[in-house]
């Protein structure tokens, strides 16, 4: 404000730079390392400039796999992931569109109830209910499948509470004009709201994509063939076998993999994220 | 709180309302219920038969010391990874708050952490700070340090701390941001012209009109130390060295994975359960406040 403003301001940007260079590090040695040859890197003689090995490293991460294992290339995983977090993302959404719609546009008996068990599941994280979750998804016989994948993460009490808040905006009116031109329940939610809604949805995809693709302890439980494996998951897989044998190359690139589709996302469509962001935390 | 205008209809409603309460009460509700309903069984070894014990197994775990040195280390790995989360996103956020050119290319370089899985960046930091391969490591070696997070248990904590830490940052980051930004320029103004230094306007004007900010983000931080570290304790140490990076959550994993002591495991997760309450309910009573204001 008074003071000598450009030494501050050179200050502010050396700082920021330098956070910005300890929280990149970790990832620029990965990328690093994903273009060395192993040996060096086993040997603790890795270089902290690039190498020749980009090439026919991602090819085998992606299409071969560790060759000291059994595992599945990463491709696979990498596909596995996708499905998932679209599954997921895409999932929630919807049944938490629709359940919103309901409790804000119609009165039924157990209306509210309904709502408080579904808020509740707020404080009802995988974390404190591991096993018995488990053991009702193997009874169900959702193990190592697409559905036991997602289907008991897509409930949603944060999406259900943003869609009702963004409902409780939408003004009367135009449900009482859509009611004059004829349109019922259906039509109105298709032809009025969803149209209305298009920005809380993509905002809530950008978060619940990342929260998708990110998942580790459900997958952790529910996959046991190497073939159902998420990148989150084969990636730790990779280094537990013994010690010496980590293709870290391999390694480091699949990290590079697996990073690169939600960080993509966030930066493209940083807007979109920021916003998702602070909605869901209200 | 409620549409002057609604539609009537008998059974849509509840048509769409049933896939999501189908999947709560088969994946929330029902295991819940069985995790406490659990918690007051006792399973013999081999799993054959199992009596009503009340509450025995929680008598049984709090005198464990194994659970409460389990207690001790989650709350210590907390405050850790709060504290020096926080504090590093609050220095980048007041540094991005001025107004500098190029401030938007800062927020998108400081913000894609949030982006990478907790197991990932555990991945990252393993491979900067392995004893023998790390490049940090030797670094640290080279200095005399005698570091070893395989085999020493501080070492493996600061270790799973960095990398939980460094995975916050850029959510604690966006958010001082916006709490900075929505403090009035005419406050700080007022306090340059009475003379307070930038040090001065920051503790006596910027950093009291942000504690609804820092509180809200210090229970955030919390809930994610407890319950979204899982995959970086998994991936870095696996809760070792002997237990030392063993928090409740991981506790409760690996006592009814490898224990099969579901009683006890069931225990651990009711006694969570209430922990993730008591914490949700302070958020919440956060929240309303904000609003109130």
């Amino acid at each position: 404000m008074v003071e000598n403003e450009g030494i501050r301001r050179y200050v502010a940007h050396a700082i920021l730079w330098l956070g910005i260079a300890i929280v990149a590090f970790p990832v620029y040695l990965a990328i690093v390392a994903s273009t060395q040859d192993a040996a060096s890197i086993a040997n603790g003689q890795m270089s902290l400039l690039p190498g020749g090995h980009l090439i026919e490293t991602y090819y085998k991460t992606i299409f071969v796999g560790t060759s000291g294992s059994t595992r599945e290339p990463v491709g696979v995983m990498l596909m596995n992931s996708l499905v998932m977090a679209l599954a997921i993302a895409c999932g929630k959404i919807a049944i938490s569109i629709i359940s919103a719609y309901a409790v804000v546009y119609f009165r039924f008996p157990l209306r509210m109830t309904i709502f408080w068990l579904i808020f509740i599941t707020l404080m009802l994280p995988v974390e404190v209910r591991i096993y018995p979750t488990y053991k009702i998804a193997a009874d169900l016989q959702l193990l190592d499948s697409y559905a036991g994948l997602t289907l008991p993460l897509i409930a949603s009490a944060t999406a259900t509470l943003l869609f009702r808040q963004f409902f409780m905006t939408v003004p009367d009116e135009l449900l009482e004009a859509s009611r004059i031109d004829g349109a019922g329940p259906l039509r109105f939610f298709w032809d009025t709201l969803l149209p209305l809604s298009r920005t809380n949805i993509a905002a809530l995809f950008v978060i619940l994509f990342i929260y998708g693709w990110n998942q580790y302890l459900w997958p952790l439980l529910i996959t046991t063939r190497d073939d159902m494996q998420t990148i989150v998951i084969g990636i730790r897989k990779m280094i537990t076998t013994s010690d010496a044998l980590t293709e870290w190359p391999v390694v480091m690139a699949t990290a590079v993999l697996a990073m690169l589709p939600p960080v993509v996302v966030v930066v493209v469509m940083q807007k979109l994220f920021v916003r998702g962001l602070v909605e869901t935390e209200k | 709180m409620h549409k002057n205008v609604v539609f009537q209809h008998r059974w849509l409603p509840y048509l769409l309302i049933a896939p999501q309460l189908l999947i709560v009460l088969a994946f929330f509700y029902w295991p819940a219920l069985q995790a406490v309903w659990q918690s007051f069984l006792l399973q013999d070894a081999f799993g054959l038969s199992t009596t009503f014990v009340g509450f025995e197994n929680y008598v049984e775990l709090i005198r464990q010391p194994e659970y409460f040195g389990a207690v001790i280390r989650t709350f210590v790995f907390s405050a850790l990874i709060a504290g020096s989360s926080l504090s590093f996103a609050l220095l980048l956020a007041v540094m991005a708050d001025k107004p500098l050119s190029g401030s938007t290319v800062y927020r998108t370089l400081l913000i894609w952490p949030y982006a990478v899985a907790p197991a990932v960046a555990g991945v990252l930091w393993i491979f900067m700070l392995h004893p023998s391969l790390g490049m940090v490591a030797r670094g640290l070696r080279a200095l005399g340090l005698d570091w070893n997070p395989l085999l020493n248990g501080n070492h493996a904590m600061i270790l799973v701390v960095l990398a939980a830490a460094w995975k916050q940052i850029s959510y604690n980051f966006l958010f001082f941001l916006a709490g900075l930004q929505s403090i009035p320029k005419s406050v700080l103004e007022a306090a340059a012209i009475d003379g307070a230094g930038p040090m001065r306007r920051f503790w006596t004007v910027t950093f009291p009109l942000l504690t609804p900010t820092i509180f809200f983000l210090i229970v955030v931080n919390i809930v994610y130390a407890f319950f979204d570290t899982f995959g970086i304790i998994d991936a870095m140490t696996g809760g070792g060295p002997a237990k030392a990076t063993e928090t409740l959550v991981y506790k409760v994993y690996l006592d009814g994975l490898l224990g099969g002591n579901l009683g006890s495991s069931a225990a651990q997760s009711v006694l969570l359960m209430m922990m993730v309450i008591v914490l949700t309910a302070i958020q919440f009573r956060y929240v309303e406040r904000k609003v109130t204001y």
